[in-house]
């Protein structure tokens, strides 16, 4: 049967089909759908995990119970569950361990860069890399069988073109009944590492690498595919296809198994073609590796290493190394540069938006822009940030946000700042699914340590920005499932903080009066800004419109940043068909003419 | 069968570009090509530039574009159709929503929003074929602003040498049943809304 699938649905079909029986996932652009796809199967059990170690650990446990777990996250989510992958390979597993990482190239909704292959080699495991859809369902079934036969987890790594593309394909296997029942062995030798037992485990590895080359050799997704000789492409992944695209006539060793490399068919291929050039999206990591082995190629002096690839990009990289002589066609048309941008903003109803416009205001930021888009003023608070969608407070005309580095920094940071001895007072903020994530350890910190920052959970009962998964916050498991929620309060009253404080996100009164006492509070506190994320209403009312009689035209409303309320030809206006009504009325509490209601009457 | 066609679907996140462009791409797939589509979405669920392309050939390598081989621009907001005019190619055919959703940048008056002028004038650059509809009004006419996204497909449609009923099987299959009549009858309004339509 042919279906049009992303890489995210082919891989955790193909996860399915190949017999998995536990799924673990933090959500992250672009892996989150792998894990939603398979928590609707509901002969396997799935879960949202607090974060990716703990997902990793549960990945690592029902391998050593002998069943097939898979484990999905995005590229930097490997960084918080890379001291139990290292640890996974170390001690093996018994049933089949693939961990899916998906890299961002182009840095689309990640705050880094950085490509995953490295891990591979550091972790000392076996990488796949699929190049479509089709590619990906099938290697899943591949991935569980080296898993099991060579005593590895399997690092499958993804990217967002990969994972966020769809394309045909054949589904044809259906699910391999789970062979083994869970049944866990004692091996003290094996699965508890004693630096006496580690250095057991040790050459095992090695050897095992060794193995995994050979096997490489002969693995059909590495795949010579003989064009011209003239010249020889080498290039996995999505930038396979680009490659593909553009050297029409060359010759390509197609690779599916990037670590460890097959070398017998690496210098096969190089001794058919007269020049070899390597495509690689990120790092010249395939490019040293094979250098490594004393094959003359070209790679990055031609192709970038920084951002997404794309056709265009590989072309002109071929013909810069002199590859292609077909003249480039690059005309920009006047008016598409300089033109104003459209980058994501807090939605219509947010419930961010009223806390950071009251830090905005009470910090000193906000102002409206002058013709330049300048409005820089120092501010009078430091607010250190984190991942979630309030980071786009960032922007004008809230530009509330001073850092933002990675899941659940925070908190660390303001502690670092206050214990520096910076004048200003220091507010971390930090959403709710983050906070559960890597924030809580912070908070503990701040106890222990007697810190005298702000903290603001910004709760809006999802982890909105991936869209809208379950957490542990929210009492519903990823199969939908009730279950126990954690209730942020009191884990921090249990830590210990004793200034906790819980407002309503619409109330603008109640969040400036709380703001005020806990910034002025010496001590330690902590604020819960709780509201609904208004992507989740179901049933929208009351939408607010302008009262033109009664604008001055002040531009109060518009420093809320909401894009229901528009300004264009010099009239203030809200966008019915965004603004999120009675949820919401942060703008009509602002208004100092009192010109902002309910619309009237009939609809427009 | 068509040798290939390039399809870049653009407009603003929440206008259901998404949905749209995955349903060309199901069409072109039962219609026996192969397919390869791709969103670009940025970092939030709405209100940024969303960018689907959709590919079909006998033979699809890359899910991106090159930039000037786009065969048929469709733009959800007018915008958005200049921004991506340069990957339009010469003669190709552009379908563009009267509809201006002005940036947080041109609300707070630090940009200017193009005038309907130089936004034909650039897309002209480009093309004759270029199309103005007013979607949105005539989705607000069939009882629901969230149809637009169906009538632009219904727009395209005629351009694409695919059976009408191939494009009706799969939004059928696609959509839930309680929206799928409005739906229908959006498709429907499009494809004959383009054949009224002068060149703009």
């Amino acid at each position: 049967m042919k279906k049009l699938l992303s890489g995210n649905e082919a891989l955790a079909l193909g996860a399915y089909h190949a017999g998995v029986m536990v799924a673990a996932a933090y959500p992250g652009t672009p892996s989150t759908e792998i894990l939603e796809a398979l928590a609707e199967f509901d002969d396997i059990y799935a879960e949202w995990s607090t974060n990716e170690k703990v997902a990793m650990e549960l990945g690592m446990g029902a391998a050593y119970a002998g069943v097939r777990a898979l484990v999905s996250m995005k590229q930097v989510g490997l960084n918080v569950a890379s001291d139990s992958f290292i640890a996974a390979s170390t001690t093996g597993i018994n049933g089949g361990l693939v961990a899916i990482v998906a890299d961002d190239p182009g840095a689309h909704s990640t705050q880094n860069e950085q490509d995953t292959r490295h891990y591979a080699k550091l972790a000392k495991v076996p990488m796949l890399e699929p190049g479509d859809s089709q590619e990906a369902y099938d290697m899943m079934a591949s991935a569980f069988d080296i898993s099991e036969k060579f005593d590895t987890p399997v690092l499958l790594r993804t990217a967002t073109r990969i994972s966020h593309s769809k394309s045909v394909v054949e589904v044809n296997r259906n699910r391999v009944a789970p062979a083994k029942q869970a049944n866990f062995r004692h091996d003290v030798e094996k699965y508890v590492m004693l630096p006496v037992h580690a250095r057991l485990r040790r050459p095992l590895m090695e050897e095992r690498l060794v193995k995994l080359a050979e096997y490489a050799e002969a693995l059909p997704y590495n795949q010579i595919i003989w064009g011209e000789r003239n010249l020889g492409v080498i290039s996995s992944g999505v930038a396979y296809q680009y490659a593909r695209e553009v050297f029409l006539n060359a010759s390509f060793l197609k690779l599916g198994m990037t670590y460890p490399l097959p070398q017998d068919l690496m210098r096969q291929f190089a001794a058919g073609v007269e020049k070899v050039i390597v495509v690689e999206e990120l790092d010249p990591f395939l490019e040293e590796n094979i250098r490594a082995m004393g094959i003359e190629v070209m790679g990055k002096e031609f192709v970038p290493r920084v951002g997404e690839l794309n056709p265009l990009i590989v072309k002109e990289s071929g013909c810069r190394a002199g590859l292609l002589a077909e003249p480039l066609r690059r005309q920009k048309v006047a008016l598409s540069q300089g033109l104003p941008g459209r980058p994501p903003v807090l939605c219509a109803g947010c419930p961010h938006t009223g806390i950071f416009f009251v830090l905005s205001t009470m910090g000193q930021r906000s102002k409206l822009l002058d013709a330049k888009g300048k409005a820089e003023k120092e501010g009078k608070l430091i607010i250190t940030g984190d991942i979630g969608c309030y980071t786009l407070a960032t922007y004008p005309p809230l530009r509330a946000m001073d850092t933002t580095a990675c899941m659940g920094a925070g908190i660390g940071q303001a502690l670092g700042m206050e214990k520096a001895g910076v004048g200003s007072k220091v507010v971390a903020v930090i959403g709710d699914s983050t906070f559960l994530h890597s924030g809580i350890t912070g908070v503990v910190d701040a106890v222990y340590n007697k810190a005298q920052v702000t903290i603001i959970i910004l709760d809006n009962g999802t982890t909105a920005m991936t869209g809208h998964q379950n957490h542990p916050g929210t009492g519903i498991s990823a199969q939908g499932k009730k279950t126990e929620a954690v209730e942020l309060e009191r884990v921090v009253r249990g830590i210990g903080v004793e200034d906790v404080k819980v407002v309503d996100a619409f109330d603008m009164k109640a969040l400036r009066t709380a703001v005020r006492s806990s910034v002025d509070n010496p001590e330690l506190s902590v604020i819960i800004v709780r509201g609904t994320c208004s992507v989740r209403l179901r049933k929208r009312s009351g939408q607010r419109a302008v009262d033109i009689e009664k604008c001055d035209d002040c531009g109060t409303c518009l420093l809320l940043g909401c894009p229901a309320i528009q300004k264009l030809d010099g009239q203030i206006y809200i966008d019915a068909t965004l603004c999120a009504g009675d949820a919401c009325t942060i703008c009509q509490q602002l208004c100092p003419k009192k010109a902002i209601g309910p619309v009237s009457g009939k609809h427009d | 069968m068509m040798k290939k066609l390039d399809i870049l679907m653009v407009g603003v996140g929440g206008q259901g570009n998404v949905l749209a462009s995955d349903i060309l791409g199901e069409v072109a797939m039962a219609a026996g090509y192969d397919v390869k589509k791709t969103d670009t979405l940025g970092m939030a669920q709405r209100g940024g530039s969303v960018v689907s392309q959709v590919r079909m050939a006998n033979r699809v390598w890359s899910p991106l574009i090159k930039e000037g081989e786009v065969d048929i621009l469709v733009a959800l907001e007018k915008l958005e159709a200049v921004r991506w005019s340069h990957y339009l190619q010469a003669g190709g055919v552009a379908i563009v929503n009267n509809l201006a959703v002005p940036p947080l940048s041109v609300s707070l008056g630090t940009h200017r929003y193009p005038s309907d002028e130089e936004i034909k004038d650039t897309l002209r650059q480009r093309t004759n074929h270029v199309y103005f509809i007013d979607g949105t009004d005539k989705a607000k006419e069939l009882g629901d602003i969230r149809t637009l996204n169906m009538f632009m497909l219904g727009c395209v449609s005629p351009f694409i040498p695919i059976d009408v009923q191939i494009w009706k099987d799969c939004i059928f299959q696609r959509l839930p049943s309680n929206i799928l009549e409005i739906n229908m009858a959006a498709f429907d309004k499009g494809r004959e809304e383009i054949s009224n339509v002068n060149l703009g």
